[in-house]
C-alpha cells in the first residue's frame, strides 16, 4: 500500500491540533483534543488515533511542540552543569547587563544553571584564535566528575572565543564524553560558533538544559508511533519555520523553542500566496495574547534571536513574532484616572472569561463578544454553554458603571480599545521592518482573530483580510507544509578587502555539505534543494551589522566562492536597502557567515481543501448581534458555503474552531481554496 | 469640550503609537550604534504653549522622559512669532535643553488649521561633536567648550527647506560626519513620520476632539499621580548622600533633599546641595527636574509619561548649586549627579513609605576608556560603561549586574571588545560580598579585570561611589564601595580621587581592575531567611565570615 497520508500535530497550551491530509484523495481532516500534561505524548497519540486507524498508511508525522518552551518557562529542564574558562563562570548570570522592566527597578534573575554547577578550568583562546593557555584536561575531567557527583545529567563546555578557535573546547568535550554516562554533552562551538559569549553560552546552556527532557519526550513519541505500525518519517518543526529530523531535534532541542507558532506562520504564508497575496500580516489571537508576524514577498521575517523569558536568550533564526497582551481572556478594567484598559492581566483559558462560570468575575474581551451576540452562547469553541448574564453583570459593574455607559456600549468600548491595541501592534511591526502596512492583507488565525478582522481592516487601513478555511488548526497545517531547513553560522571576522575568499568558500561548502548530509539522513523525498548564504557585515567601527544575502551558484552540490567584488557589491545593495545611504570610502568588515540549507517538500494543492459542489448557501439561523445597535444577523455554516459565494454583512459565519464576524457594509467571499476574503462590500 | 471615554481610550493608544513609531523609525535608520542598538534616543508630543510632555514613546531612554519638555520650551521661547509649517529647530546646548552636549535635539511644530497644535521632538545621542576628546567624554573639562561643539537652538529647516549652511556647520564640527549626517536624516525622518501620523489623526477625529483628549490625558495623569501621593502618609523626611568629588578637587559634594507630603501634594527641596563646581559633575536645572521625573516614575511605574504627573509636585532647585549650573560650566558627567539625586529621593521615600521603593542601586556608570596606538600606528579607543547591583526590594533580592536606573543600555560582550581592541579580559564575574545585606539583599556588583596586549596604552576612568557606598532601605545595609585599581611596575595602585583618573599609563601585560558596587539591602538583615543566607554562601555570593558578620551564625544550622 502506498503511504500517502501526512499528519501535522501542533501541541499548544490548551489544545492539541491534528491536521490529516490524504494527498492521494485530497481529503483533509482536522481534530482538536485536549493537551495532556505533564506528558504531552498522551494527547498527541489520542489526537492521531481519533483520525487514523492504520498508521501504516502514514508517510510522515510532523510535530510542532511546546515541550521545550514549557520546560524553559517552568524551569523544568535537567540538572545541568557548565565547564567554562577561568574568570568567566558568571557570564550566564550577568547577561548583557539588562533589567526585566524599564521602570520600577524590581525583579531578579536565576539562570537555569546555578553558580555552584558552573565550574572554571584553566584555558584561554584569544580573539584572533591563538591559544594563550592550553586547556587543562585533568581539570576538565575533575570538573566533569564533580558535576556528576552533584547529580547533573547534562553538561556544556563554554569557552571564551571558542568561535575563533574551537581546539580547547573540542579537547575538553572529548575528554568529557569519555567519562559522561549519557550523550548529553556539548560544546558551545557545536551549537553556535558565533561571536558574543553571552548569546552563545546562553543558547548552548539552554540546549543542554533541554536535551534530556526533549529527547526523552521525542523518543517516547517515536517509539509509540513505531509500535502502532508507523513506518514513515517523524519530523519536528523548528523556530525558523523549517522542519528537522527527530535525531537533530534531540541534539538541538533549543531550536524548537517557538516551534508551534512558527508553523502557523509558515502555513499562513502558503495559504496567502495560494490566494494571491504575497504580503500578509498574521494575527493569532489566543487566550492571553495576540501574536503578530509579517510576511513580505512570500517570506516570513526572521529574527536572529529571541528571549524566551528575561535573561533566557536563544540565538538561532526564528520566525519573528511580536506579542501583545490582548487575547480573548485579557481583562478589561478602568484605572484610577478613569481610563479603560485591556490587559495585560488575563483570565487565560482557566478560569477563563466570566461567561465560562469557572470563578473569574472580571470581564474579558471574550465576555464583550458574548454580550454583543458575536459568539453564540449555545455553541462556544470547546463545547459547553456560556453564561451571558454573568458576563453582562461583570461588564456593568467593572466598566459600565465607572464610565457611565450602558451594558452594550461598555462591551463595545472593550472591543474598540482591544482592536486599537491590536491595530497598533500591526502598524508597529510593519514600521519596524520598514513596510507600509497598507500594502498588506491581514490573516487572522487562532480561535478569536476572525471576530476582530473586519474592525482591524478599518483601524489599520488594510484592504482585505483572508480567513483560512481552518484558522483554528493553522499551526498543525503548517507542520505538513514546512520545508526542511538547517541553519549554520560561523564567525569570520575579516575585512572585505583582505578576506580569504577560498577559505570563505570552504566554510560555505562545509555548511552546505553538513546540511546535505542531514537532508539525506532524514529519508524524505524533496521537491528540490536550495542553499541560502548570508553575511553579517558592517562598516569598520560599527557594532551593528546588516544581513547581506549573497547570490550562490550551486552546481552538483559544489558552491562557487564569491569574489571580494561580489561581496562588496552585495553589501552596498543591502546597506542601501536598510539605511538609504552609504558611508563614502568606508572600510567594510564581514562578521559572520550564515548558511541555510533547505530541502523543499512538495506543496500540497490547497484547492483540495476547498468545498466541493453546491454546498449550503442558506443561513442556518439568525440572531441579534450588536453593531452600535442590535441588528438581525444571518448565521451561516461556514464550511458548507460553496466556492464563489458572497455573504454580505451583518452576518456571522460559524465553524467548529472559530467564528467570523461580517459587519454591515462588508462582505465575505469564498475563494477557490475555501478561504473567506473579507473586504468592503462588493457592489 | 468633554470627551467620551471610548474615544479617549482609543486616542490615548493612537498618540502613544505615534511616539512609538517615531522611536522605531529612528532606531531603524540611525547610523550610530548608540542610537541603533542602545536606543539612546527619545520622541514625543509636547504642549503648544508650555512645551509640557503630552505623550512620549515607550522605547526611549528613561532620562529623556521629562527633559525633552525643556528643549521644546527653549524653542518656543526663541521662536516667538517666527513660526511656519515645516520649520525644524536643532540644538545640543545642555544648559538650555538638559543632559549633555552629545544629545542632539530636533524640535518641530505641528500645525492644524493655521495654528500650532503641538510640538514634536526627537533627541538622539550622537557619536561625536568635536571637543577635546573623541566621543565627548572629557573628565578634565572645566568649561563646556572642552567637551564639545555647542549649538544653540537654530532653524535647520525653514518652512520645509533644509538650511544647508546649518548642516555644513554641524558636519564640519564632528570627527564622524557620515555618522552625524545619518543620525540627522534619521531624526528628520522620525519627525516627518510623526507629523504625517498626527495629521491623519487630526483629519480623522478633528482638532477639537484630539485637543480634548490631550487635556483629559494630562488631567488623568495628574489624577493618577495625586492618588498615588495621597495614599502615602503626610510628613517631612530628609536624605543626604555624597558625590566623591568633582574630578578636580578631592572634596565630598553633598546632595540633599527634603521630601514633604501634604495630602496629594509632594514637595522635593534640594536646598543644602553643594554649589556648582569646576569639574563636569554639574547639571542644568532642566536635567535636575527631569531626574525627579525619572525617580517618580520608578517609584510609581504605572504613571504615564505625561507632564500632568508633575502638577502635584513642587520642586526646589537652589540657585548656584551644582543642580542648576550656569553656562559654561561643564556637564559631561551629569549621569553621576542624577544617579545620586535618584538615590536621595529613594532614601527619603523609603522613610515615608518603605514598601514603595527599592534600596539604592550601584549608583555610578563607571565610564572607563583605554586608548592607544597599534603597531601600525592606528589609534584605538575602547570605551564602555560598566554595570553593578540593583537594590533589594520589598518583593525580593536585587538584580545582579544590572544597568543604571537612568538608562536601558546593554554592555558589549567580551568577545566583541577583544576582537576590536588589543585587550584580554582576565575576569568578567560577579563580585562576592558586594551586595548590601538585608531581609532582601542587594544584587551583586561585578569584577572586570582587563590586561593590555599592546606595548602601551592610557586608561581613563570616570566613576563614583568610591568613598560613599550605596545605601540600604527599611533597615537594609550598605553595599560595597566602588573600587578601581591598576597595575604599574608590578604593584597595584589606587587613584588619589578613588574612582576618577586620567592618563594612567599601562604597559603590555599590565591590568586595570574595576570592582563595582552591589545594591543596598532592603529590610533588616536579621529578618533574612537563614536558608537564603546559606544558599548565598553555597553559591559563593557571600563568604562565610561575611555572612556571619552581616547575618549572624544562624545560617550555619540550615541547609542552603
Amino acid at each position: 500500500m502506498s503511504r500517502s497520508t501526512m499528519i501535522g500535530v501542533d501541541v499548544g497550551g490548551t489544545f492539541t491540533d491534528v491536521f490529516v491530509l490524504d494527498e492521494a484523495t485530497g481529503a483533509a481532516r482536522v481534530a482538536k483534543v485536549p493537551t495532556t500534561r505533564p506528558d504531552q505524548s498522551g494527547g498527541f497519540l489520542d489526537g492521531i488515533a481519533a483520525q487514523v486507524d492504520d498508521l501504516g498508511v502514514v508517510a510522515s508525522v510532523v510535530h510542532g511542540t511546546t515541550a521545550g518552551t514549557n520546560a524553559l518557562l517552568e524551569r523544568k529542564g535537567a540538572r545541568t552543569g557548565i565547564i567554562t574558562t577561568q574568570g568567566f563562570r558568571d557570564v550566564l548570570e550577568m547577561r548583557r547587563r539588562d533589567r526585566p522592566r524599564t521602570w520600577g527597578l524590581r525583579g531578579d534573575f536565576d539562570p537555569v544553571v546555578p553558580r555552584d554547577l558552573r565550574l572554571e578550568v584553566a584555558e584561554r583562546v584569544l580573539a584572533d584564535g591563538r591559544i594563550h593557555t592550553p586547556v587543562d584536561i585533568d581539570a576538565v575531567r575533575a570538573a566533569g566528575q564533580a558535576l556528576l557527583d552533584r547529580g547533573c545529567t547534562a553538561v556544556a563546555v563554554l569557552f571564551v572565543n571558542a568561535y575563533a578557535n574551537p581546539e580547547n573546547e573540542r579537547a575538553a568535550v572529548e575528554a568529557l564524553r569519555a567519562l559522561w554516562p549519557n550523550t548529553h554533552v556539548s560544546a558551545s562551538f557545536e551549537i553556535l560558533p558565533e561571536i558574543r559569549e553571552f548569546e552563545r553560552f546562553s543558547t548552548a546552556a539552554l540546549n543542554a538544559y533541554l536535551q534530556p527532557e526533549v529527547s526523552g519526550y521525542l523518543a517516547r513519541l517515536e517509539a509509540a508511533l513505531r509500535g502502532r505500525g508507523f513506518a514513515g518519517e517523524f519530523l519536528i518543526v523548528q523556530s525558523n519555520g523549517g522542519v528537522m529530523a527527530v535525531d537533530t531535534a534531540c541534539r538541538l532541542p533549543v531550536r524548537t523553542a517557538l516551534s508551534g507558532p512558527a508553523a502557523g506562520v509558515i502555513a499562513a504564508a502558503h495559504i496567502a500566496a495560494s490566494a494571491g497575496f504575497d504580503n500578509v500580516i498574521t494575527g493569532d489571537m489566543g487566550g492571553t495574547s495576540f501574536d503578530v508576524a509579517l510576511i513580505a514577498d512570500g517570506q516570513a521575517a526572521l529574527a536572529a534571536q529571541s528571549a524566551i523569558d528575561f535573561g533566557m536568550v536563544v540565538r538561532s533564526p526564528m520566525i519573528e513574532i511580536t506579542t501583545i497582551g490582548a487575547g480573548g481572556g485579557s481583562i478589561a478594567w478602568v484605572d484610577r484616572g478613569g481610563l479603560l484598559n485591556i490587559g495585560p492581566e488575563s483570565a487565560g483559558s482557566e478560569p477563563g472569561p466570566v461567561a465560562y462560570g469557572r470563578g473569574n468575575d472580571r470581564p474579558t474581551v471574550t465576555d464583550a463578544n458574548i454580550v454583543l451576540g458575536r459568539i453564540d452562547p449555545e455553541r462556544p469553541i470547546g463545547g459547553g454553554r456560556l453564561d451571558v448574564d454573568a458576563a453582562r453583570t461583570a461588564i456593568d459593574f467593572h466598566i459600565g458603571r465607572p464610565l457611565g455607559l450602558g451594558t452594550e456600549a461598555a462591551a463595545e468600548a472593550i472591543i474598540r480599545v482591544a482592536n486599537a491595541r491590536m491595530a497598533g501592534a500591526i502598524r508597529l511591526v510593519s514600521i519596524e521592518r520598514g513596510h507600509d502596512p497598507k500594502r498588506f492583507a491581514f490573516m487572522p488565525f487562532g480561535g478569536g482573530g476572525a471576530l476582530h478582522a473586519g474592525a482591524l481592516l478599518d483601524e489599520v487601513g488594510l484592504a482585505r483580510a483572508i480567513i483560512p478555511r481552518y484558522p483554528g488548526v493553522t499551526s498543525a497545517m503548517g507542520c505538513v507544509i514546512a520545508d526542511m531547513r538547517q541553519d549554520f553560522v560561523q564567525t569570520v571576522n575579516a575585512l572585505t578587502d583582505t578576506v580569504d575568499t577560498a577559505e570563505l568558500g570552504a566554510l560555505m561548502q562545509a555548511h552546505a555539505d553538513a546540511g546535505a548530509r542531514l537532508l539525506d539522513a532524514a529519508g524524505v523525498a524533496f521537491a528540490g534543494r536550495a542553499v541560502e548564504v548570508e553575511l553579517d557585515m558592517a562598516y569598520l567601527g560599527q557594532t551593528h551589522t546588516v544581513a547581506v544575502p549573497l547570490p550562490t551558484a550551486l552546481t552538483d552540490g559544489r558552491i562557487r566562492p564569491p569574489s571580494r567584488d561580489d561581496i562588496a557589491a552585495a553589501f552596498e545593495a543591502a546597506y542601501l536597502r536598510a539605511y538609504g545611504r552609504l558611508l563614502r570610502g568606508g572600510v567594510t568588515r564581514i562578521l559572520n557567515l550564515r548558511t541555510a540549507v533547505i530541502g523543499k517538500r512538495p506543496r500540497f494543492d490547497l484547492t483540495t481543501l476547498a468545498p466541493h459542489g453546491a454546498g449550503q448557501t442558506a443561513p442556518r439561523g439568525r440572531r441579534r448581534v450588536h453593531f452600535g445597535v442590535w441588528l438581525d444577523a444571518a448565521v451561516y455554516d461556514r464550511l458548507a458555503l460553496p466556492v464563489g459565494h458572497v455573504v454580505t454583512g451583518p452576518a456571522v459565519l460559524e465553524q467548529p474552531d472559530t467564528t467570523i464576524l461580517i459587519e454591515p457594509g462588508r462582505s465575505g467571499r469564498v475563494d477557490a481554496c475555501g478561504n473567506i476574503i473579507l473586504s468592503r462590500e462588493e457592489t | 469640550m468633554s470627551i467620551d471615554p471610548i474615544t479617549l481610550a482609543v486616542l490615548a493608544g493612537r498618540m502613544e503609537q505615534i511616539a512609538d513609531e517615531m522611536d522605531a523609525t529612528l532606531f531603524r535608520s540611525a547610523f550610530n550604534p548608540i542610537i541603533a542598538e542602545a536606543h539612546d534616543a527619545s520622541h514625543g508630543l509636547y504642549h503648544p504653549e508650555t512645551g509640557a510632555t503630552l505623550v512620549q514613546g515607550k522605547s526611549g531612554l528613561p532620562i529623556f522622559v521629562g527633559v525633552m519638555a525643556f528643549a521644546v520650551k527653549a524653542v518656543i521661547d526663541r521662536a516667538g512669532d517666527d513660526l511656519a509649517e515645516g520649520d525644524v529647530w536643532i540644538f545640543n546646548d545642555a544648559h538650555i535643553g538638559g543632559t549633555h552636549l552629545s544629545d542632539m535635539r530636533l524640535v518641530r511644530p505641528c500645525f492644524h488649521e493655521g495654528r500650532v497644535f503641538c510640538w514634536l521632538a526627537s533627541v538622539g545621542h550622537w557619536h561625536d561633536l568635536g571637543g577635546a576628546v573623541p566621543g565627548n567624554y572629557n573628565p578634565q573639562a572645566t568649561e563646556v567648550f572642552q567637551e564639545a561643539f555647542v549649538l544653540p537652538p537654530v532653524k535647520l529647516m525653514r518652512a520645509g527647506i533644509l538650511q544647508q549652511d546649518v548642516v555644513d556647520i554641524i558636519l564640519r564640527n564632528t570627527r564622524l560626519p557620515a555618522s552625524a549626517e545619518g543620525d540627522l536624516n534619521g531624526q528628520l525622518n522620525a519627525l516627518e513620520l510623526g507629523v504625517k501620523r498626527l495629521d491623519a489623526l487630526l483629519a480623522e477625529y478633528g482638532g477639537e476632539t484630539v485637543r480634548a483628549a490631550l487635556d483629559a490625558l494630562s488631567d488623568r495623569a495628574e489624577a493618577l499621580a495625586r492618588a498615588e501621593v495621597a495614599a502615602l502618609p503626610d510628613g517631612r523626611w530628609e536624605a543626604e548622600d555624597f558625590l566623591d568629588n568633582d574630578g578636580i578637587t578631592d572634596a565630598p559634594l553633598p546632595i540633599r533633599v527634603a521630601l514633604e507630603i501634604t495630602g496629594d501634594r509632594l514637595a522635593l527641596d534640594f536646598t543644602g546641595t553643594a554649589p556648582a563646581v569646576a569639574g563636569p559633575v554639574n547639571i542644568s536645572r532642566g536635567t535636575a527636574v527631569a531626574c525627579v521625573y525619572v525617580a517618580i516614575k520608578h517609584i510609581f511605574p504605572s504613571l504615564p509619561a505625561n507632564a500632568g504627573v508633575m502638577r502635584p509636585l513642587a520642586i526646589t532647585i537652589p540657585e548656584g548649586s551644582l543642580l542648576a549650573a550656569e553656562f559654561p560650566r561643564p556637564t559631561g558627567g551629569y549621569t553621576e549627579t542624577i544617579l545620586r539625586m535618584i538615590d536621595v529621593i529613594f532614601a527619603a521615600m523609603a522613610q515615608a513609605a518603605p514598601g514603595r521603593v527599592v534600596a539604592n542601586a550601584y549608583g555610578t556608570i563607571n565610564a572607563l576608556s583605554i586608548a592607544g596606538h597599534r603597531g601600525d600606528g592606528r589609534r584605538w579607543v575602547m570605551f564602555s560603561f560598566y554595570g553593578g547591583g540593583h537594590g533589594g526590594s520589598p518583593e525580593g533580592d536585587g538584580l545582579n549586574h544590572g544597568n543604571a536606573p537612568i538608562s536601558t543600555a546593554t554592555i558589549p560582550p567580551v568577545e566583541i571588545l577583544e576582537a576590536a581592541y588589543p585587550v584580554m579580559f582576565r575576569q568578567w564575574a560577579l563580585r562576592p560580598d558586594s551586595a548590601g545585606p538585608g531581609a532582601h539583599r542587594g544584587g551583586l556588583g561585578a569584577i572586570y579585570e582587563i590586561e593590555l596586549l599592546e606595548e602601551t596604552a592610557d586608561a581613563f576612568l570616570f566613576g563614583e561611589r568610591g568613598r560613599h557606598a550605596p545605601k540600604g532601605a527599611a533597615g537594609g545595609g550598605e553595599a560595597a564601595l566602588n573600587r578601581f585599581t591598576y597595575e604599574n611596575d608590578g604593584a597595584w595602585q589606587v587613584p588619589p580621587l578613588a574612582s576618577k583618573m586620567v592618563g594612567i599609563r599601562l604597559k603590555r601585560g599590565e591590568r586595570v581592575r574595576l570592582e563595582t558596587p552591589g545594591g543596598g539591602g532592603y529590610g533588616p538583615p536579621e529578618e533574612r531567611d537563614p536558608a537564603r543566607v546559606a544558599r548565598d554562601v553555597r553559591l559563593g555570593y557571600l563568604g562565610a565570615e561575611a555572612a556571619d558578620a552581616a547575618y549572624g551564625p544562624g545560617w550555619r544550622e540550615v541547609p542552603g
